[in-house]
């Protein structure tokens, strides 16, 4: 714990916020939609390691628990994504998302 | 008893079920049959009452089951019969029988004879339930029902749109008169906490002569009386009714429904007796509309609409004994009427069938030769209508006419007046069309044929009934019962009681010279007629104030000016200016503009991922945002 607390907290929350900057313009700037969903998920993993963070410095186990569902949703959320990112391939032979545009007004 | 009275009103109804639902199985043969069994089961259960009720005079009250009952309010579906209820079934009944068995013959080869016989029984059913009601209210259910069988039946032959549009008046005038009565009975229900007429009688015997309250009631009453019964000013209807078949011209408009109105008149007479207003307004409105139909009568041209606007004057005749307190003259000429009034129509039918639908008599003549039997009853109608003794007219207009010179000479005067005018325009219609060398239209034609025996065996009936009608009832002066006035006796006891006493009383040779007088003008008036009908080539053409009577004094153009060209106006501005400009437009509007949003709206679908992504980002930054400021 006392290792643990030789980091101080601040440099978590930068450390963090940066991760999901770089997370959030991975999902808007790229065009490979598996890159787009690695970015989510690097926004989600920063999520959780500030979670645990919080939890460590409060001595609170709440986050940690919570970190554990954060992270069986995104396992869920990946596995249909993919799923969903193999049929679209399978049609179009692309994974392009300026390309998959059809689905429009 | 009180069984036959609820079985009266059975059978017609059953009549009606049976020849209405099964319209399009039944046999056309068989409809009529069906149709006259239940009406003639009727008049010998009507004969059994009348006889209970004359020798007894006991008053036969049942009671079916309670209809409105909440607080005080206690209104149960109960009939009575009494010596007046009796009497009016007598006539319903017989005379209904006779037109039945009539238009089995009359309307074998149309298409809906079934339709024609079940809106018959349904028309009986429901002036059964007027005549046989206990209480104003189901008075007023029998009174709507009748006109409704009376728009039904104007309106048979639905495909031509006059015969609709005379439907539709004759209805709306009933209407208009309903709405008085409908006030009358609110009226009624507030002062006596009852609707029951044989409580109410009691209860108002009590209030003092010349009390408002009846006087606005009895109005009322009297003004629905005057839809019903073709009044001025709501008797335009009657002339247009014509449309209709002629068994139900003789059936409803002569012989039963319009007699309704002077049926709740007798009826309420206690309560009239005690309104000398209103006494006063029947009477001028009586005689009115008695001078002004007879008028119009004698210029018409078509069959039917002389006996018409003669109904129309009988009528008024009718309320003027009404007005004079003569309630038992009053029910003694409505079942003579009755009588030779269903007795001409039914022969003016048969001239229409002999002549294969013609009605205008411009284009009959000497017909006498060609359909003896037809000229026979008709004859017997004219001679009865026109009060020459012996026949039914002329006590029942003795009756009346006793009645106008007690209460004075230019009331007697004038009521006289009338019955000339009868003679006149009731000569003249026989005159024209039997007697008068044939017009050049008939002489074409070679089909002119006696009708078949089961038209002329009702009509021969009812000209028998014509002939020994009066002699129950003989004027005061002679020797002879007075069967009919001592039989209603009764029923107008309290009435009677409560009259003041009569100004003038007749002497014997004043009484005589009113019986003599009159005759000696008829033989006048009906040689004056033959010269000039009979001989003369053609009827010439109205001039000055005759062209303004055969214009029907303009009635008809008048209404249209004042009362229906202003609401179709209105109905048009309603329609087109509030209707569909602004109210179709603010609900055509709010859809309008839901598809405009939308159509903008359905622009941000682009299809484009990375769009969407960054509208998703930007929304939650915004929201944080948002939700660290406030």
């Amino acid at each position: 714990m006392e290792q643990l607390q030789v980091i101080p907290l601040q440099y978590y929350i930068i450390f963090c916020s940066a991760l999901f900057s770089i997370g959030v313009i991975g999902v808007l700037a790229k065009r490979n939609a598996l890159v787009i969903f690695m970015s989510v998920e690097l926004m989600l993993n920063s999520a959780n390691l500030l979670l645990t963070a919080f939890s460590a410095y409060s001595n609170d186990p709440a986050g940690q628990i919570f970190v554990f569902f954060i992270m069986v949703v995104a396992a869920a959320e990946v596995a249909i994504g993919l799923g969903l990112l193999v049929v679209v391939y399978r049609s179009t032979h692309t994974i392009d998302i300026n390309v998959l545009n059809r689905l429009k007004w | 008893m009180e069984i036959i009275s609820i079985l009266l009103l059975v059978f017609p109804l059953v009549g009606f079920l049976i020849t209405g639902l099964l319209q399009s199985e039944l046999n056309p043969r068989h409809s009529g049959i069906i149709a006259s069994t239940m009406i003639f089961i009727n008049l010998i259960l009507a004969v059994v009452l009348f006889q209970y009720v004359s020798t007894t005079n006991q008053i036969v009250e049942t009671r079916l089951f309670d209809w409105i009952r909440f607080a005080d309010v206690h209104i149960p579906f109960a009939l009575t019969v009494d010596r007046l209820s009796a009497l009016m079934l007598l006539i319903i009944n017989g005379v209904g029988l006779l037109i039945h068995i009539y238009s089995i013959g009359y309307m074998h080869d149309d298409d809906g004879v079934n339709r024609f016989f079940s809106y018959l029984n349904l028309f009986v059913f429901f002036m059964l339930i007027l005549v046989l009601s206990s209480n104003y209210l189901m008075l007023f259910i029998g009174w709507e029902g009748v006109g409704l069988s009376s728009y039904l039946l104007i309106g048979f032959w639905f495909k031509d749109h006059a015969n609709n549009d005379a439907a539709k008046k004759a209805f709306i005038m009933n209407r208009v008169g309903d709405l008085g009565f409908l006030i009358g009975i609110f009226i009624l229900f507030f002062t006596f906490k009852t609707l029951s007429i044989s409580e109410i009688a009691t209860q108002a015997s009590l209030l003092p002569y010349g009390n408002e309250t009846l006087m606005l009631i009895t109005l009322c009453l009297f003004i629905g009386a005057m839809g019903k019964s073709a009044q001025i000013p709501l008797f335009t209807w009657l002339p247009d009714a014509m449309a209709g078949p002629t068994p139900v011209s003789a059936l409803i408009h002569a012989a039963t429904m319009v007699t309704a109105g002077i049926y709740l008149v007798a009826r309420s007479s206690v309560m009239f007796v005690l309104s000398p207003v209103t006494m006063q307004v029947i009477l001028i409105v009586g005689a009115t509309t008695a001078v002004i139909g007879g008028l119009i009568a004698i210029y018409q041209n078509d069959i039917k609409k002389i006996l018409a606007y003669s109904t129309v004057s009988q009528l008024g005749f009718l309320f003027m004994a009404l007005g004079l307190s003569s309630f038992s003259g009053a029910m003694f000429h409505l079942t003579t009427h009755a009588f030779f009034k269903a007795l001409l129509f039914l022969a003016a039918g048969s001239v229409i069938h002999a002549l294969s639908g013609e009605q205008d008599i411009r284009k009959m003549g000497g017909l006498r030769s060609k359909i003896p039997f037809t000229f026979g009853l008709f004859i017997i109608g004219t001679i009865a209508i026109s009060g020459i003794p012996p026949f039914a007219g002329f006590f029942s207009k003795e009756a009346i006419l006793t009645a106008a010179y007690e209460h004075g000479k230019a009331m007697g005067i004038l009521a006289t007046f009338i019955s000339l005018l009868t003679t006149i325009y009731m000569f003249r219609l026989l005159f024209v069309v039997f007697f008068k060398p044939t017009s050049t239209a008939l002489q074409a034609n070679h089909h002119v044929h006696e009708s078949p025996k089961v038209m002329l065996y009702p009509m021969a009936i009812l000209a028998v009934l014509s002939v020994i009608g009066g002699f129950v009832e003989f004027p005061k002066l002679f020797p002879g019962n007075q069967f009919f006035s001592n039989y209603l006796a009764p029923v107008f006891a309290k009435a009677n009681a409560l009259i003041p006493a009569s100004e003038h009383e007749l002497s014997h040779t004043a009484e005589l010279m009113i019986l003599i007088l009159p005759m000696l003008i008829i033989g006048l008036l009906i040689f004056f007629s033959y010269k000039r009908f009979v001989t003369n080539k053609d009827l010439v053409d109205a001039k000055g104030i005759q062209k303004l009577i055969a214009n029907k004094f303009y009635f008809d153009e008048i209404y249209d000016f004042c009362i229906v060209k202003p609401l179709s106006n209105l109905s048009v501005f309603l329609r087109e200016t509030v209707d569909q400009t602004i109210i179709n437009r603010a609900v055509n509007s709010i859809g309008n503009s839901t598809l405009f949003v939308g159509k903008k709206l359905r622009l941000l679908q682009t299809g484009n991922v990375g769009y969407y992504l960054f509208f998703m980002v930007f929304s939650i930054i915004a929201i944080l945002f948002f939700n660290i400021i406030f």
